[in-house]
């Protein structure tokens, strides 16, 4: 009566394989396609943003981030929104903030959770439509306890 | 509406058209909804969703946070001083619960 057993253990392991892509896990996949969202079509260009995270991270629990873009904040050199996707926490979405009247930097830090050594993309959208982006490759000592 | 339940740190005092450096603390626990207690039990998740900081009526920022944001959220951002006027803070959270805290930035 091997053979019976045998099988359905291999059919449990087969349905635990099945089973993990249902548990939610951004992927680079899945931060792109937030990437995309973001850009709706135009071309992200790799200047005029400066997103600032350590290399090294001893705890994923807190993780300080800056995004800073180049802009006057006046007239029409104004950033409408700056966006942080994740590529390897639960869900790709970090944070977005959208810049106001009273703004005068456009600059924001927060503090953030990481899940595993991973690469973080900011994205901003100017006044005109441009898109910037900066990616940044973190190393996670010990990574956040998100599940 | 209920204030408190959140740190918002200021210059002392700034002059018109200063550069000025806000940092606001809000205490929150951003459950994830992805944790279990001791028990094994799902923790439901309980995150804020939206912060909107006005000073002097103008909005500053407006910030969607995720689950990917720590408990008690810190945020930083700079205004340009122009009057005496209060910093607000506003938030929102996925039960719905709405909170506020101020602060007042003296400018002369």
């Amino acid at each position: 009566m091997k053979a019976p057993r045998r099988q359905t253990l291999i059919g449990l392991g087969g349905l635990a394989l099945a089973l993990r892509p249902l548990s939610a896990r951004a992927t680079p996949a899945a931060m792109q396609a937030q990437i995309d969202g973001f850009a709706r079509g135009r071309n992200p260009q790799s200047r005029g943003i400066v997103l600032s995270v350590p290399e090294i991270v001893e705890n994923g629990n807190s993780v300080p981030v800056t995004v800073r873009v180049e802009s006057a904040m006046t007239g029409a050199d104004r950033v409408r929104r700056v966006a942080v996707f994740s590529e390897r926490n639960p869900a790709p979405d970090v944070l977005v903030a959208h810049f106001g009247p009273a703004a005068a930097l456009a600059q924001v830090s927060f503090r953030m959770r990481m899940a595993d050594s991973q690469s973080l993309t900011a994205l901003a959208e100017m006044a005109d439509g441009e898109i910037r982006i900066a990616r940044v490759d973190v190393v996670v000592a010990l990574a956040a306890c998100l599940e | 509406m209920s204030t408190g339940g959140a740190l918002i740190s200021l210059p002392a005092q700034a002059r018109p058209g200063d550069m000025v450096e806000l940092r606001v603390l809000i205490a929150h626990p951003m459950e994830t909804g992805l944790r279990s207690d001791d028990a094994g039990r799902t923790v439901p998740r309980h995150i804020i969703r939206e912060v909107r900081i006005h000073y002097a009526g103008q909005e500053v920022l407006r910030a969607e946070l995720s689950p990917a944001i720590t408990a008690n959220p810190y945020l930083s951002v700079t205004l340009r001083a122009t009057i005496t006027a209060p910093v607000v803070c506003r938030w929102t959270d996925d039960q719905g619960r709405e909170a506020s805290a101020q602060a007042m930035l003296r400018v002369s």
